[in-house]
């Protein structure tokens, strides 16, 4: 029964922050997909995210969920613009140079969540903080709960969303054949555009998700979001499926290794956990580069 | 009526492609638009629909009328909205999509009342289409995924379809589907401007033929003249007076393919 309870409190934890890493990594392939483009820029957004939620909360009162949802439609705005503004004049450049620009976005917005947040947490606010869920004989902790659902669910309405909807069509179109969509009268400009503002919005709630049940949010949580590197490249850059499995299974082994952490830490040292992802990530490369789910590169010989 | 008028067209701002190209497509009329490899063909097409500058390419004189409206300076989405239909040389069908999601997605300018309505009519005409509307396209035949982009370019209801090059690369009797297709499309009343290789095929069906020579216009007469002409009898349609002689006999400095200059 003890040890039940300590598979399953590990299991719990790990796809909590499987979720939120897979919120991120979806975020990579919308933009990767739309544009060929990978955005380097995605963690600033996720902790301007988490700023404009404690912003909306602490300055103009709104209550959790409202504030998120507002958060996210802010971010939706700046990726958008941050599209327009810096990745449109790149279209037709190599997609490196295109990546780059996303390094310099990605400083930018940096230095600017720095001065916005200061060297103190924020807190956002949110409802979990350290609490616990008692299921029968077993515990939880809620925020592990709250990240499955939401992230998960965030994930499944834009997939529906891609899967369903005529912007979705189009957008998968333009990721398929730029010119061909545009000879049916597809924007693909404004394509790009939604790409980035739908990324923007799920950067804002892994923001949240990331920070909530910790101290609360300081810009270096950024590096966090490098965490869904190992995911889309394990899952494949341009598979949503591919970024869920491995964001799932990544979650699930670094809370393996985090649990093992006492043990280990005589043999390896501290912190162990904190590689493992990487390991994984360098194992996919060396066995799979395209990933799980992701689409073999085709080469003629 | 889909109008031309002197148009030049330049790619990289240094390689002139066309010079100074004049047709016109009458409202509900076939017209064909001939001429070999590098002619200018598909640049005629992308000039009229808006696809030149993703190419690198410009329009520096000249112009394109729809209706006596400017269209040239229009961007590929607003052509579409304008009415006018493309179907781009090489199928160029989104492999990954179903049947019905191409479909679907070639009615993205259209009013959403009108998608239902526009995929019947496309169902009728290409029974085949409606028989595989859940399969991945990129597994139909060519001549299946021809149909398709055809298909894919009526959903948005276009007043005139520009199709580059319907034949390449299928058998001879799908050609003839396709060609009889064409014309079934024109009777439900939309100009067609047909770019071919395949000569016999598209002056079978037009009323008037354009034929196009590096960059210039060098014949412009109505298809039955054209058919009977001894310069296209023998360079587009691959006959001679002789009939089917020996290649012994064929000798090529007699008379070159040339018009002009």
């Amino acid at each position: 029964m003890e040890l039940l309870s300590v598979v399953l409190s590990v299991l719990v934890r790990g796809v909590g922050i499987g979720s939120t890493y897979a919120l991120l990594a979806v975020g990579f392939v919308i933009i990767y997909r739309a544009t060929d483009v990978v955005n380097f820029a995605q963690p600033a957004l996720m902790i301007l995210g988490s700023y404009f939620t404690a912003l909306y909360v602490h300055n103009a009162g709104m209550p959790f969920p409202v504030a998120v949802i507002a958060a996210m439609a802010t971010m939706a705005v700046i990726g958008a613009l941050t599209e327009r503004v810096a990745l449109r004049p790149m279209v037709g450049e190599p997609p490196f140079s295109a990546a780059m620009v996303t390094v310099g976005v990605f400083f930018a917005l940096f230095i600017l969540s720095f001065r916005l947040i200061g060297t103190n947490p924020i807190s956002t606010g949110e409802p979990w903080g350290f609490a616990r869920l008692v299921v029968g004989d077993f515990e939880f902790r809620q925020i592990d709960i709250a990240r499955t659902v939401l992230s998960l669910g965030a994930i499944g309405l834009t997939g529906l969303f891609l899967q369903r909807s005529k912007a979705g069509l189009a957008m998968r179109a333009t990721a398929m054949d730029q010119e061909t969509a545009l000879a049916q009268g597809v924007n693909v400009g404004r394509m790009f555009g939604l790409s980035w503002a739908i990324s923007g919005a799920l950067a804002a709630l892994a923001g949240v998700m990331i920070s909530a049940g910790s101290g609360g949010t300081v810009p270096l949580d950024a590096f966090i979001a490098l965490k869904a590197l190992p995911v889309i490249i394990l899952g494949g850059l341009d598979s949503i499926k591919g970024s869920v499995v491995a964001g799932l299974i990544i979650g699930v082994v670094e809370a393996i290794a985090l649990s093992f952490n006492t043990t280990l830490t005589p043999l390896i040292g501290e912190n162990f956990y904190l590689v493992v992802p990487y390991i994984i990530m360098i194992l996919a490369l060396m066995v799979r580069p395209y990933g799980l789910f992701g689409t073999a590169e085709v080469q003629r010989v | 009526m889909l109008a031309v008028e002197n148009l030049e067209v330049v790619y990289e701002d240094v390689i002139l492609v066309l010079k100074g190209v004049s047709l016109s497509v009458p409202e509900g009329g076939i017209v064909a638009l001939l001429g070999a490899n590098g002619a200018g063909k598909t640049t005629v097409l992308r000039a009229i629909t808006g696809l030149l500058d993703i190419h690198r390419g410009e329009v520096t004189k000249g112009k394109v009328t729809l209706d006596d409206r400017p269209i040239h300076h229009l961007s590929a989405p607003q052509t579409v909205a304008a009415g006018i239909g493309q179907v781009m040389e090489g199928r160029r069908t989104f492999v990954e999509f179903t049947v019905e999601e191409n479909l679907r997605i070639g009615a993205h300018t259209a009013e959403r009342g009108t998608v239902e309505a526009n995929l019947d009519r496309v169902y009728t005409l290409f029974p085949r289409l409606a028989e595989r509307r859940r399969q991945v396209s990129g597994y139909l035949s060519g001549g299946e995924q021809q149909m398709l982009v055809i298909g894919r370019a009526l959903m948005a209801q276009p007043r005139v379809l520009l199709l580059d090059e319907p034949s390449l690369g299928l058998a001879p009797l799908i050609v003839q589907q396709i060609r009889d297709l064409i014309v079934d499309i024109n009777q439900q009343g939309t100009s067609v401007l047909l770019v071919e290789q395949n000569a016999n095929m598209a002056l079978s069906i037009a009323s008037h033929g354009y034929i196009l020579e590096t960059g210039k216009v060098v014949m412009d007469k109505p298809a039955d003249v054209l058919r009977e002409d001894e310069d296209v009898r023998e360079f587009y349609l691959g006959l001679r007076e002789e009939g089917a002689s020996s290649f012994r006999d064929v000798k090529h400095y007699k008379r070159r393919k040339r018009w002009l200059s």
